[in-house]
């Protein structure tokens, strides 16, 4: 027994070494004032500094930042409606269809997603920036927003919402009142998930934005081709700490909402 | 469930609610792939957008029909004879499917642990397991290069140990790419795994171990068997991806390393050549549409329940 509970806490330490041993070293190289990652020259701030001073970078910060909190807000509203769809309105026709279109971006190679949302742009003759980057991250992280809000909806229990209409409430108001603050958590949680995924995304981005609108992920992505720096370290730390914090968040909403369910 | 009764039409007011995004997935996610079949069939041209279109109405019937008699097959055939790509092709294949192995063999023991860890330390474990996938993808892939480089760390701490003299090159190679891969998608493996492993019924294994089943043979015959659904579910989502990855083979990989990912964008962005492109993008989709469908056969399942 025991050689089975050393076995499995020998694989536990293992995955999690796997899964952050980069992460850790990555985020340790961006504080070394060696150019050289086998060489430790000692504590410094110095490639954070450069970073603040790099105009390109910090312009590409803002527009990921924009594309990201605008983007998201289209694509949690329209996974909030997609996901009432899915989970109210029971075998509608074309159900198959919609269902399918929901949830086969999630497994879509994001290579043809972003070739085939630029030939739409490209159809309709909108100049590629900064509006087909938000319309095109909209669409791709849409679908993330709905499974999320989806899953919340089927978790609620629609009685007290039938209650509500009972007591003379129009669905609509139901809704807005009994069901929404039940599931805002989710919708919060979808949102981040959106913002966090458009903040990320390089290829969709690539295909679907113009020369006015280069995405942090674009300039990380050039940067990276010329090899390892201390900047793009940096910059990448700075990353991981803004989604660790997002996911703290994220966690923290879930649980208060668990813990003020179990209270009530 | 109704899901094999009547399919009934929607009212006015549900009506109101899908619209939105019902002209929202025609519009960006079923027009795409439309233009896409119909870039694929036209010609390259210098012009901007690089292609001749195949339909135009701007020159009525007539012109429909002259049109339509120079739809071409050229990108495709372009695709059958060029070696490139069937090697991309066959390469991708290779790649995946090796990363997916190694993936589920890696993934296997980590959930099976974080399944049987005590039950108030579970949600915690898998929350961290999964975590690193919320990350910037591309910061994940880009750490590995200064692990794997010629003058990188682990060739740095291999050296150091005397256990070898000379840096293995592991950089820029289809080795890298796999390494790659598996650690990217590793949370994808993990997360079916761990919840078929879970939720299995722990009396099983004991009545098993009564009946006088080593440990090992209680796993091949119980546990094993018993998370089937979660060993596909995570290989799918693992290999789907992977087939069409772009960033790992570019940023891992060698010039020699050929995904149809990347394929696809140096067609788009180096040679400009949209047909082509789009062609790639049919033939990538064509040999993904058997798992994509098992796939979402999978989720609509789900969905139903």
């Amino acid at each position: 027994m025991n050689a089975a509970r050393l076995a499995r806490l020998g694989a536990l330490v293992a995955g999690f070494v796997f899964l952050y041993g980069p992460i850790v070293i990555l985020a340790t190289m961006s504080f070394n004032a060696s150019r050289l990652v086998t060489v430790w020259g000692g504590f410094s701030t110095k490639w954070y500094a450069a970073l603040f001073h790099d105009e390109q970078m910090l312009r590409a910060a803002q527009i990921s930042l924009a594309a990201a909190a605008l983007s998201a807000l289209i694509a949690t509203i329209n996974g909030l409606l997609a996901a009432l769809a899915l989970a109210r309105f029971g075998a509608f026709r074309t159900r198959a269809l919609f269902a399918g279109s929901i949830y086969a971006p999630l497994v879509m190679p994001e290579v043809v997603l972003g070739l085939g949302l630029l030939l739409v742009f490209v159809a309709f003759g909108v100049e590629r920036g900064f509006l087909t980057l938000v319309l095109a991250h909209a669409s791709f992280t849409m679908c993330f927003a709905t499974v999320m809000i989806h899953a919340a909806l089927k978790g609620c229990d629609r009685t007290l919402e039938e209650a509500a209409m009972d007591l003379g409430a129009t669905p609509v108001r139901a809704f807005a009142l009994v069901t929404l603050p039940l599931i805002a958590p989710s919708v919060v949680s979808a949102y981040l998930l959106a913002f966090i995924i458009s903040l990320d995304d390089l290829v969709i981005a690539s295909f679907a934005t113009g020369p006015g609108a280069t995405t942090l992920p674009m300039r990380i992505y050039s940067q990276v081709r010329l090899g390892v720096s201390p900047e793009v370290n940096a910059i990448s730390t700075l990353l991981l700490g803004f989604v660790a914090a997002a996911l703290g968040l994220s966690a923290l909403i879930t649980r208060g909402r668990a813990e003020g369910g179990g209270a009530g | 469930m109704p899901e094999s009764g009547k399919r009934r039409k929607l009212t006015r007011g549900e009506m109101l609610v899908i619209a939105a995004p019902y002209a929202w997935i025609a519009l960006f996610f079923l027009a795409p792939f439309a233009l896409i079949v119909k870039i694929s069939l036209s010609q390259p041209a210098q012009t901007r957008p690089p292609y001749e279109p195949v339909l135009d109405l701007a020159n009525g019937v007539a012109g429909l029909f002259e049109k339509l008699s120079q739809f071409g097959l050229g990108a495709y055939r372009g695709l059958a004879e060029d070696n490139l790509y069937l090697d991309s092709y066959l390469s991708s294949l290779t790649i995946a499917g090796v990363a997916t192995l190694i993936c589920l063999i890696v993934a296997y023991p980590f959930a099976l642990a974080i399944a049987r860890a005590p039950r108030r330390l579970r949600p915690i474990l898998i929350g961290f397991a999964v975590a690193p996938f919320w990350t910037s993808f591309l910061i994940r892939v880009y750490a590995w290069i200064a692990l794997l480089k010629d003058e990188g760390l682990i060739n740095h701490a291999l050296m150091a140990l005397g256990l070898i003299d000379a840096p293995l090159p592991m950089f820029a190679t289809s080795g890298a790419v796999v390494v790659g891969i598996v650690y990217s998608y590793l949370p994808f493996m993990l997360l079916p795994l761990y919840a078929a492993i879970e939720g299995q019924d722990a009396s099983l294994r004991e009545a098993a171990a009564d009946l006088g089943a080593t440990p090992l043979q209680v796993f091949l015959h119980v546990t094993l068997p018993l998370s089937r659904r979660g060993i596909v579910a995570g290989a799918l989502l693992v290999f789907i991806p992977a087939v069409g990855e772009f960033v790992i083979p570019d940023l891992l990989g060698g010039s020699d390393t050929l995904m149809i990912g990347r394929t696809l964008w140096n067609d788009f962005f180096a040679n400009r050549d949209w047909p082509a492109a789009s062609a790639a993008a049919v033939a990538l989709l064509a040999l993904l549409l058997f798992p994509i469908l098992l796939y979402e056969r999978a989720q609509l399942r789900e969905d139903a329940r």
